[in-house]
């Protein structure tokens, strides 16, 4: 199990690092949010999942696109404005997608995929009931129907919406799971400046869902828990809610800090970084298969990068497509 | 109810012998797509209560169970959302707002997630959903309850609109927008509701992209959106009686916007008038009179026109809300200014027999 978490953990943070190194030179041509500090919450649930699982996230996806999945050579040429991107260069960084391997997106608009992942809940648990054939990506394996995962940062739990998906969720005991990333900013300002009340996971209780906060970004636990959860959620019990405490090392934004803007000290985030979780699980890892994970995550980020630069631009044409989609019309959709 | 107007032709290569309200046939296109296809279900706030949405949903709960037939919480934001989802999941929700003015609270999921997921996510998913809206008129419906918002949604590449404004086509509007891969807002008049006309019982598709020509003329091209349809018929009357021939269009489908039958038309007549059912500034109207300008130029000289509502907000006292809305009466003069290239002062009396009846609430 350490072996699996530290190689999720580590290719992520390793691409990251890299991407924060070329964002200088200008070959990125998106805005990144990085997850630097944070993947412990998109690796220990995407970890307890399984591939036909679907997940839905936010503007800072490259971690949980990742850990569900999604190709890393396609999601550096995405970061590269090339063809051969997640999203054929459509998309950039904050829109990443992989619906082969149940990343069924992401939006720069806080909290807007929380209900898309509802919606995708209530059907998994339809199709059950009126077809033999779920839908892509939600394959009904063993040990259960699919279950769906939503990630949204503390901030999220400000919108309208988040109440509302909630409400509906627990209503309809759908199967799926909500993930509060609570790394404490909404950009530049704490979480103490933006609710009257700091339990999140009272809220979601507020409505009937289960809720359970897992404190230091401790990986260990939220893979252990999200196991049971995701058991208890393929068994037909309702919605389940998870507070994971977190902390972002780098700025809102692009590849640097931001401690110099004097909203937060560096003194604050050393704890965080004292109890790295990259580091932790490196040190649990047999040192034998620690070094045989980085050598295949810097090779595997090496020939991302490479598979990036090589890749083309998009056509012209490319501009006008993906409108619409206009095949196929008359076919049942079950 | 309108009183029955001039014959509408709908195909005239079909001869439809049976009659139904343009209620009936919203619900009949309901049934029969979700009787051919156990992916499609339809929600939204009331569709389950007594009143089943004037009748729209009517007999679908018992039909066809609670998991596809469900009123919803008062929740347009997230619901909206959740219909994303679904689509996403390879479901077909018709997701369903008895005003248009709700649509409001969920521009965030129709114009952010909607409208973009297919090119965002480079056509690796596809949004087959239908957003009903109905616009309000009359009784007091005021502020909140009138609005025609259809231009905000034509504005935005990924979204299709309908406006249908007869049985006909709020059946085959509708059973063609539930088939579509793509996010369709099927915006309905309260008014149309209570039109009867010729619906057949098989079940049929008006495609996107493709206007009506309902009256023939040669002296003006007159478009009448949603509502103002039947109201640019009963100018069409009007103006016979003056000796002016109008041809009358039904765009049906706003985006994509078939502006082919529109120029067409315009092309030969000389004179285009539309007539929205909204407001004016930056409405379908501007669009329309825009890009038959742009294709005409130097092509033939024209005169243009546009109405729609007020440049205020709707009020509610009878005697301002009749002057906020176009009618047959104004359109018929307004046409016969642009034909005569003068202000004439004429009106039209009003005959009886093009009077609208208005609908006598309570709602």
């Amino acid at each position: 199990m350490y072996e699996r978490l530290y190689r999720s953990l580590y290719r992520i943070r390793r691409v990251e690092e890299e991407i924060a190194r070329a964002y200088p030179s200008d070959c990125i041509k998106s805005p990144v949010h990085l997850s630097i500090g944070q993947e412990a919450v998109s690796v220990g649930v995407c970890e307890a999942l399984r591939p036909e699982d679907v997940v839905f996230g936010t503007y800072r996806g490259h971690a949980l696109y990742l850990a569900k999945g999604g190709s890393m050579p396609r999601m550096v040429a995405e970061l590269y404005g090339k063809a051969t991107g997640c999203a054929a260069g459509k998309g950039g960084s904050m829109h990443l997608a992989a619906p082969e391997a149940g990343v069924m997106g992401m939006s720069a608009v806080v909290a807007s995929t929380i209900p898309n992942a509802v919606g995708y809940a209530y059907a998994l648990r339809y199709r059950q009931q009126f077809s033999p054939h779920p839908p892509t990506g939600g394959e009904r394996g063993e040990g259960g129907p699919a279950i769906v995962a939503s990630f949204f940062g503390d901030g999220a739990t400000e919108e309208g919406v988040f109440s509302e998906s909630l409400n509906f969720a627990a209503l309809k005991q759908l199967p799926m799971l909500f993930v509060c990333e609570n790394n404490q900013y909404a950009i530049h300002t704490h979480q103490r400046r933006r609710q009257a009340t700091l339990n999140i996971c009272e809220r979601a209780r507020a409505y009937g869902i289960s809720a359970e906060r897992i404190e230091d970004n401790d990986v260990i636990a939220l893979y252990q828990r999200s196991v049971e959860i995701a058991a208890r959620l393929r068994a037909g019990e309702g919605p389940f809610f998870l507070e994971v405490m977190t902390y972002r090392w780098q700025e809102h934004v692009g590849p640097g800090q931001d401690y110099q803007l004097g909203f937060r000290s560096a003194e604050e985030a050393q704890p965080w970084i004292e109890n790295d979780q990259v580091r932790r699980l490196a040190e649990m890892a047999r040192p034998d298969l620690r070094l045989e994970i980085e050598e295949e995550a810097e090779a595997e980020i090496a020939e991302a990068f490479r598979f990036a630069i090589d890749s083309p631009e998009p056509e012209a044409a490319q501009l006008m497509t993906d409108v619409f989609k206009e095949e196929g019309l008359a076919c049942l959709s079950i | 109810m309108f009183v029955d107007l001039a014959p509408q032709p709908i195909r005239p290569e079909v001869e439809v012998e049976r009659t139904l309200s343009y209620v009936d046939a919203v619900r009949e296109a309901t049934d029969q797509e979700m009787a051919r296809d156990p992916g499609v279900l339809v929600y939204g706030l009331d569709v389950d209560d007594p009143k089943a949405i004037q009748g729209t949903t009517r007999g679908l709960l018992a039909k066809y169970g609670a998991e596809r037939v469900f009123g919803t919480p008062l929740s347009e934001d997230a619901m909206t959302g959740a219909a994303i989802g679904m689509a996403l999941a390879g479901l077909r929700p018709i997701h369903v707002h008895i005003r248009m003015d709700f649509l409001m609270l969920a521009m965030n999921q129709l114009i952010n997630v909607a409208a973009k997921s297919r090119y965002m996510y480079g056509g690796q998913v596809a949004l087959p959903m239908v957003v009903r809206a109905m616009i309000g008129k009359s009784w007091g419906q005021g502020a909140q309850h009138s609005q025609g918002l259809h231009s905000f949604f034509m504005h935005v590449p990924g979204l299709k609109v309908v406006a249908p404004a007869t049985p006909y086509d709020a059946k085959g509007c509708l059973s063609a927008a539930v088939r579509d891969d793509n996010p369709v807002i099927y915006v309905e008049h309260r008014l149309l509701h209570f039109q009867h006309g010729p619906v057949p019982e098989e079940p049929y598709q008006v495609l996107p992209g493709k206007a009506r020509i309902t009256a023939r003329g040669c002296d003006v091209t007159i478009v009448g959106v949603s509502a103002m349809q039947p109201e640019a018929l009963s100018a069409q009357r009007y103006l016979q009686n003056t000796g002016i021939s109008a041809e009358v269009i039904d765009p049906i489908w706003l985006s994509p916007l078939d502006i082919d039958t529109i120029a067409e038309s315009a092309e030969r007549t000389g004179r285009l008038l539309v007539v929205d059912n909204g407001w004016v500034t930056c409405g379908a109207g501007a669009e329309i009179v825009a890009l038959v300008a742009e294709r005409l130029m130097a092509v033939r000289d024209l005169r243009v026109r546009r109405m729609g509502f007020a440049p205020v907000t709707c009020p509610t006292a009878p005697a301002l809300e009749a002057l906020f809305y176009p009618n047959a009466r104004t359109i018929a003069a307004a046409a016969r200014d642009l034909v005569e290239a003068r202000a004439t002062g004429w009106l039209p009396d009003e005959d009886p027999h093009l009077q609208r009846v208005d609908f006598k609430g309570p709602f």
